[in-house]
């Protein structure tokens, strides 16, 4: 499959990397044509508003959401996650994002830096190293949205921290930081497998 | 489940985050907000930009605490802020004040000639400036978790950043080059820990991101240090004494992004109003100059 990486800020070259060492070729996407090019999409680490911004300018806002509509498989770590909410609370004031997950996303929900943390979890069956940074959780979803992980917060729920619907798929965290191949091997084979036409 | 803080890999993590982005000096709560809208990745708070630092002379300190929550209340980005060289109770009243990063700056007048901060001992993360490669792996055995150029700040005169862009990027290229057994002598010459000048000879890069800061005032000035090998940018005095902050701010983000397109740079360089005036960093008598400060 040939994986495009939003480079327009952000870790895309950890994503490139996890792309390429899972057996695929791994682009960068700045442009439109450059999106035209690619099978599924991932939206690194990174702000949020600066991603949107750049998106915006540079004309592949929209054309991200008619591909995401169109049913590319995208999948979104961090500033990604927030990115593909149809929902979000605690944004810039007037943040708009691509939308897609039937989701409403708490951005820096965890708090600050000094916040930041690792920790261990539960991915669709798999025991993982999560590194959480800045970020967000997933608030309240639709039945139509399959979560894949939670974690307990300081609020004293279980939020959801990696979620899929359909071909799109989110994590609060980053499996490009820590090695861990096993999310983006399974947004490559479970979620990209069947929905690339 | 163990649950870790304040770990390397947070704080050097957080860095990631930030690459191919702008981060930009602002003095209050409305510049930081301009710097947000143009897609700044993060602010750095503080009094006085360093042009000002340099036109009025004296003691630069931390900012005021009651500055820096208002500029944290008004963005959603990370907030930066400065610490003095050496001066861990500063570091100590930001880290309490929940800043998302310390930058331990030579901008801000020394308080410690000899030492810095003992960076492991913070759940906050710290990035420090360097001129060249030994003194970058001293920071980061001291506890950075990111590095940036120094250049000259607060002059807009982009030459000392390149050199020290330069210096950086060459040391590394020659370690890479070198036989295993002559790495001890290198981290000898390079004054900096064995098992770091290993691991850089190894990696061909930084264990840390690397952006550059000091003297760039254009959008041009930020692609010419992105080509140059850096991660992302800082941007001090250069936006917010210009013509025109809002424009500048968000022209410098899209050469970040698109440093290797020359359209795009011609594009985003029109119409931006006066740059900075600046100052030609050989024009400053040497014991003004804050690069030289850190060692």
């Amino acid at each position: 499959m040939k994986i495009g990486v939003l480079a327009l800020q952000g870790d895309f070259r950890e994503h490139l990397l996890a792309a390429k060492q899972s057996g695929h070729a791994a682009l960068t996407v700045r442009r439109i044509d450059e999106l035209a090019e690619v099978d599924a999409l991932i939206i690194p680490g990174g702000e949020s508003t600066t991603i949107a911004q750049l998106a915006r300018t540079f004309g592949l806002f929209e054309e991200i959401k008619k591909h995401i509509s169109a049913g590319m498989p995208v999948y979104g770590s961090c500033a990604g996650m927030i990115l593909l909410a149809d929902r979000i609370v605690d944004g810039a004031v007037g943040q708009e994002t691509f939308g897609g997950i039937d989701m409403t996303v708490r951005r820096n929900a965890f708090g600050r830096q000094v916040d930041s943390f690792e920790s261990d979890l539960n991915f669709a069956g798999s025991q993982m190293r999560a590194v959480f940074i800045r970020a967000p959780w997933v608030e309240e979803v639709s039945n139509s949205v399959q979560v894949l992980a939670e974690v307990l917060a300081s609020d004293g729920k279980r939020h959801p921290v990696a979620v899929r619907q359909g071909s799109l798929l989110a994590t609060s965290f980053h499996p490009e930081l820590t090695g861990d191949l096993r999310v983006h091997r399974y947004f490559f084979d479970q979620v990209c497998v069947g929905a690339i036409k | 489940m163990s649950e870790a803080v304040g770990t390397a890999r947070v704080k050097r993590g957080m860095a990631e985050m930030l690459k191919g982005g702008v981060i930009m000096d602002v003095v209050n709560a409305e510049q930081a907000k301009i710097a947000q809208d143009a897609g700044a990745c993060a602010v750095m708070a503080l009094e006085r930009v360093p042009a000002d630092i340099r036109a009025q002379g004296g003691v630069a300190r931390m900012s005021d605490p009651d500055m820096i929550e208002k500029i944290k209340a008004a963005v959603t980005i990370p907030v930066m802020a400065k610490a003095r060289i050496g001066h861990f109770v500063e570091a100590r009243i930001l880290e309490s004040l929940g800043v998302d990063y310390i930058d331990e700056s030579e901008v801000l007048t020394p308080s410690d000639y000899e030492n810095h901060i003992d960076k492991w001992d913070f759940k906050v993360p710290f990035v420090c400036g360097a001129t060249n490669l030994g003194e970058a792996l001293r920071r980061i055995n001291e506890g950075a978790a990111m590095i940036r150029s120094k250049g000259e700040a607060g002059t807009g005169d982009v030459s000392n950043a390149m050199m020290h862009m330069r210096k950086i990027g060459g040391e590394i290229r020659r370690l890479s080059s070198m036989r295993e057994d002559e790495l001890y002598v290198a981290a000898k010459e390079l004054q900096a820990p064995y098992a770091l000048v290993k691991e850089v000879a190894e990696t061909g890069k930084l264990p840390v991101v690397l952006f550059t800061a000091g003297g760039i005032a254009t959008p041009a000035d930020a692609a010419l240090m992105m080509q140059m090998g850096a991660d992302g940018v800082f941007i001090g005095s250069g936006i917010f004494k210009s013509g025109d902050p809002a424009k500048r701010a968000s022209a410098c983000v899209k050469a970040t992004t698109f440093f290797d397109d020359a359209k795009v740079l011609a594009d985003v360089s029109r119409g931006l109003g006066d740059a900075m005036v600046g100052i030609n960093v050989a024009d400053l008598p040497a014991p003004h100059r804050l690069a030289e400060r850190g060692w």
